[in-house]
This record gives structure tokens, C-alpha cells and sequence, in this order.
């Protein structure tokens, strides 16, 4: 365990994947809450093709992949509905945006090397192993400020996310806060897909919270187990990897994978076995 | 826009002679066997798309094509057909995410909670697979964006086969399916049995992606599951038209994608879902033109026969 820490690419990946883990659970638990998985998915999905566009215009990715993210989360606010009709939608949507990612891939793989047609799939799939030292410390800062912004509004946002309408009643401006979370959404998972990959931060997004929200009912509680959870996963996701020679991202989302069934299962079998109860002590009294 | 420009060029070429295009666009087997199994699996796509739409599940929809990533990893990792591995993780994900998300045959966030994991961890396993094989990322892109140019006889025939199959499973339960999907409960009370549907769908589902994986890919599927249905759900309410209109649409935009990508150097992926987006767009501004256009009209003239 301790030789571990003697290796700079460990430190790097605890620190970015720790600060990455914390914000991924915190603001999971509002995606879970809002209903905004599918959303979130289509988010990392924009940070592909804009990541490209980035590398191909020369930019600075970090920011490319920033702006356009942020962009379509404020787009996407303004057009959702709230209906099933939504889905579609989003769906749509999402469709277009491949297909423009595969025009720039396109254009990208044929005007380079095969050198870097890796930093495609490294867009996909990240490597929390291969993340600088620089990087590491954008990702903390990042994730410190989005949490703490995020902690600010987390009260009122709450209140929104649960009730919208009596919310708006109440004077919280429901609109604002949309937006507010909307963008925190999209800079954490720009900031994690530029680092780490789409993949590590989707299995720390949904997965925790949404254990959490069916362990513990009181919300903060909720949220404070969620990120402590999403932490766990990720500590235990970077010391397997580090004795297996199985990608980071493989052992993280697999542990999480396991755990969400068990638990599913466990509360599925106890659910059964009080009603079986339940029915027994019926049928005594009777 | 040089795509378009360059599409009009050629159209509005003097010597522009239709049959002669046509003659041009199918003059290599290749070609041939890519429009074959474009026509078969937007046949199949239209359908199933509707039923997708109509269910809420395009999300679900979207994951599987994930699912069929890991499967087509994992197959060559072993030596055995792609296809092989694209049915079996596609069904084995459907059934658990049907089992993992079900609430009382609901669709609730318990359902995009179990998607959106099972998705996750069917990426990573495509990850590890790719790793444990060792192939190039070259392969990766094949398996996400598709081989359409490269379709042999033989995938021509699987896909023909599953097609089928596939078409004659939702000719059976299209009916039911349908009440199901409008009303569950109202049809678990007439004896509909909802759950039993709600699986077979959710395998057609995944027989559906696994056949259209090898020639659209695994990211672009999505595109003839769910934009042709939009935007027929766009144009009509009646399920019969419906669906009749999103094959027809997924017909013209694979015939349209594989003509203009073969005349330009733009990816099939990318024209397809650009053409696809196009008519979703068209049909939302008429609808959003329509109503504006007519409902003052229709609201005067029965405000004047009051």
C-alpha cells in the first residue's frame, strides 16, 4: 500500500480522482434527483466532437471543450420540456452530435498521424494513470470551486429540484437555479472528460447517488454518502488497478457495478422477506 | 455547406442523368452490398424506432448501442463472430436492465439509473476487452462508427436473416404492444400480459442494434432507431401512418447518406445524421408554422359559430 505512494502518476490520479469523486457524487446527487441522467450523458458526449475541434483548430482544449459544454447545457435548458417528449428530443440531438463527431474525426484522423489518433480514444476512455501534474491541479482547483459554488446553492436547489412549483411559489427563482446547475453540470463533466475520459465520470455520477438515494432518505445525508461513496470507489478503483493489469476505469466501474446490483438485490430479497411477514402475521390474526 | 454545394453540383450538372447516377453509385458490389443492408436494416429500424419513441425508451435505445460495443470487443478478443457477441451482451443487457429498473412495469428514474450503469460498466468492459486483445484504436473506431463500405456477402445474409426474424417478432406483438405502450394500465387490466411485452421488446430491441451495428456502428444506429420516429411522431398521431412514415424516412436518409457520401468525402455517419436532423428539424418548424398558422383561425371561426 505504501510503496504505492512512490509513484508520482499515483499521486497525480488519487488527487485528480479524489477532487473528481467528491464533486461527482455531490452533483450526482442532484442529477439523480432532476431526472438529468440522460442529459448528462448527452453532455459528455458534446465534449467528444468539441474536444477534436479543439485539437484541430489548435486551441487549448480544456477551454474549447469549456465553452461548448456550457453552451449546450444552457440550450438544452431553454428547450426542455418536462414531458416523456423531452426524451426524444435529447435523443435527437444526441444523434446529430455523433455524427458531427464523426465528421471531425474524419477530418482529424486524416490530417495527422496515427500517433495521435489515440487522443480520440483517449477522450472516450481517459486514463487516470496517464493525467499530469498539471492537469491534476486544474481538476482539483475546478472540482474545489464547483463544489463549494455548488454547496452555496445547494439548499434552494434542493427545494427545486424536489418541488419546482412550490419552490417558485415560495420566491426561490427556480429558472436561475436550473441554469446555475446546469453549467456546474457541464463544467464538471467538461473538466472530467478532458482529464480522465467520459467513462470514469458517468460511473461516478449516477451510480453513487443513486445507492445513496436508496440507503439513506434525509437529503443531505444522501448527498454527504453519495460523494464518501463515489471516494471509496475511486480509492479502491486506482490501488486495484495498481496490483492488476486491468484499466483504471474497468476496476472502478466494476466495483460500482457490483455494489449498485448487490444492493438492488439485498433490498429486493429483505422487501420480500417483511412482506412474507407481513402476510404471516395477517394470516395469524386472522 | 460544401457538402451541400457539392450535392447540387452534381445535380445540377448539364449532363446530369439519373439512371446514369444510379449506374455510377451501384457500379461496385460493394456499393451494392452496402444499399442491401442499408435498405434491410432501416426496414427494420422504422419500426422498432416507432415503438422506441412511443415507450419513452430512447435513452434505453442509445445504451444498448453502448452494450454493443463491449459485445463486439469481447467477441474478437475470443476469435468468434462479432455478431455473436453483439446478441449476446445485447440481450443479457436488456434483461438486466429490465430487471434492475423495473418498478411495477414503469418507466421511473429507477430505469435511467440502471441504464446509465449498465452502460458504464459494458463501456469499461469493452475497454478491458480491447486491452486484453490488444488491438490497434484503428479497430476501436471500426466498431463505434461502423464499416458500411465493408459489408461481405456473407453479413449481408446475417443481417437479411435477422432482419426478418426481427420484422416478423414485432408483426406478432405490434398490437398488443401498442395498447401496452398507450395505456399499461388500462391494458394490464384487460388481461395484457404487460410484463412478458416489456421484455420482448426490450430483446427486439437489442436484436434490432445488434444487426444495424455492423453497418452504421455502434454510435450511429441511434441515428435510424430514433430520428425517423421523431419525426414521424412529429407529422401524425396515427400509429399505422407513423410507422409508415419513420421507415420511410429511414429508408431515404441511409439511400441519401450512402449516395452523397459516395459522390463526397464526407463519413457516411456524419451525412446520415445530418440528413435525419435536417427532416426533424423541417418537420418540428411546419408543425410550429402550422399551429401558428391555423389554431387562430380555427379558434376565430369557432368563437363565430358560438
Amino acid at each position: 500500500m505504501i510503496e504505492m505512494w512512490q509513484y508520482d502518476f499515483i499521486r497525480h490520479a488519487l488527487l485528480a480522482g479524489s477532487a473528481l469523486a467528491i464533486v461527482a457524487g455531490l452533483i450526482g446527487y442532484f442529477v439523480v434527483a432532476r431526472r438529468l441522467i440522460f442529459t448528462s450523458d448527452v453532455l459528455s458526449h458534446v465534449a467528444f466532437p468539441s474536444a477534436l475541434i479543439a485539437i484541430i483548430l489548435g486551441v487549448n482544449p480544456l477551454l474549447g471543450v469549456f465553452g461548448f459544454a456550457v453552451l449546450t447545457a444552457l440550450g438544452m435548458g431553454t428547450l426542455a420540456g418536462r414531458s416523456r417528449a423531452n426524451d426524444v428530443t435529447t435523443g435527437t440531438l444526441l444523434s446529430w452530435v455523433l455524427g458531427i463527431g464523426v465528421l471531425f474525426l474524419s477530418i482529424y484522423a486524416s490530417g495527422s498521424s496515427s500517433a495521435n489518433s489515440s487522443a480520440g480514444v483517449n477522450v472516450l476512455f481517459g486514463s487516470l494513470f496517464g493525467i499530469h501534474a498539471r492537469e491534476a491541479w486544474v481538476v482539483a482547483i475546478v472540482g474545489l470551486l464547483t463544489t463549494i459554488v455548488l454547496l452555496a446553492i445547494a439548499r434552494p436547489l434542493l427545494f427545486a429540484s424536489l418541488d419546482p412549483s412550490v419552490a417558485a411559489s415560495r420566491g426561490v427563482p427556480v429558472r436561475l437555479l436550473n441554469v446555475v446547475f446546469l453549467i456546474l453540470l457541464a463544467i464538471t463533466i467538461a473538466e472530467a472528460v478532458q482529464a480522465v475520459g467520459a467513462l470514469l465520470l458517468f460511473a461516478l455520477l449516477i451510480t453513487p447517488a443513486a445507492i445513496a438515494r436508496r440507503l439513506v432518505i434525509q437529503p443531505f445525508a444522501g448527498m454527504a454518502l453519495s460523494a464518501l461513496l463515489s471516494l471509496l470507489f475511486t480509492w479502491a478503483g486506482i490501488t486495484l488497478a495498481y496490483y492488476f493489469p486491468y484499466p483504471v476505469s474497468f476496476c472502478l466501474t466494476a466495483l460500482v457495478f457490483v455494489t449498485y446490483v448487490g444492493v438492488v438485490v439485498v433490498q429486493h430479497l429483505l422487501r420480500r422477506r417483511l412482506y412474507r411477514g407481513a402476510k404471516r402475521l395477517a394470516n395469524a390474526t386472522a | 455547406m460544401t457538402m451541400i454545394t457539392s450535392a447540387l453540383t452534381l445535380l445540377l450538372q448539364p449532363s446530369w442523368n439519373p439512371i446514369e447516377t444510379l449506374r455510377l453509385l451501384l457500379e461496385y458490389h460493394f456499393m451494392q452490398n452496402a444499399f442491401l443492408a442499408g435498405t434491410l436494416i432501416a426496414l427494420l429500424a422504422g419500426p422498432v424506432g416507432y415503438f422506441m419513441v412511443l415507450r419513452g425508451q430512447s435513452f434505453l435505445g442509445h445504451a444498448l448501442s453502448h452494450v454493443g460495443f463491449a459485445g463486439a470487443a469481447g467477441a474478437v478478443w475470443l476469435g468468434i463472430s462479432p455478431v455473436v457477441g453483439l446478441l449476446i451482451f445485447g440481450a443479457l443487457a436488456a434483461l438486466g436492465i429490465g430487471a434492475l429498473g423495473e418498478r411495477g412495469g414503469r418507466l421511473s428514474v429507477e430505469s435511467d439509473i440502471a441504464i446509465g450503469t449498465v452502460l458504464v460498466f459494458s463501456l469499461s468492459l469493452g475497454l478491458l476487452f480491447i486491452r486484453l486483445a490488444s488491438s490497434y484504436a484503428a479497430n476501436i473506431y471500426a466498431f463505434l462508427f461502423g464499416t458500411v463500405l465493408g459489408i461481405r456477402d456473407r453479413d449481408v445474409a446475417i443481417i437479411a436473416v435477422m432482419a426478418v426474424l426481427g420484422l416478423l417478432v414485432l408483426a406478432v406483438i405490434a398490437r398488443p404492444l401498442l395498447f401496452v405502450s398507450v395505456d399499461p394500465a388500462v391494458a394490464a387490466a384487460r388481461g395484457v400480459p404487460v410484463r412478458l411485452l416489456a421484455y420482448a421488446f426490450l430483446l427486439l430491441l437489442a436484436l434490432s442494434v445488434a444487426v444495424a451495428v455492423q453497418v452504421i456502428g455502434v454510435l450511429l444506429i441511434f441515428a435510424l432507431l430514433v430520428t425517423p420516429a421523431a419525426t414521424a411522431q412529429q407529422l401524425t398521431t396515427r400509429p399505422a401512418v407513423a410507422i409508415a412514415i419513420s421507415t420511410s424516412l429511414a429508408l431515404i436518409v441511409i439511400w441519401l447518406g450512402l449516395a452523397v457520401a459516395y459522390f463526397t468525402d464526407y463519413p457516411v455517419g456524419f451525412v446520415v445524421t445530418t440528413i435525419a436532423f435536417a427532416f426533424y428539424l423541417i418537420a418540428r418548424a411546419r408543425r410550429g408554422w402550422r399551429a401558428n398558422a391555423w389554431r387562430p383561425a380555427r379558434m376565430a371561426r369557432a368563437g363565430g359559430a358560438r
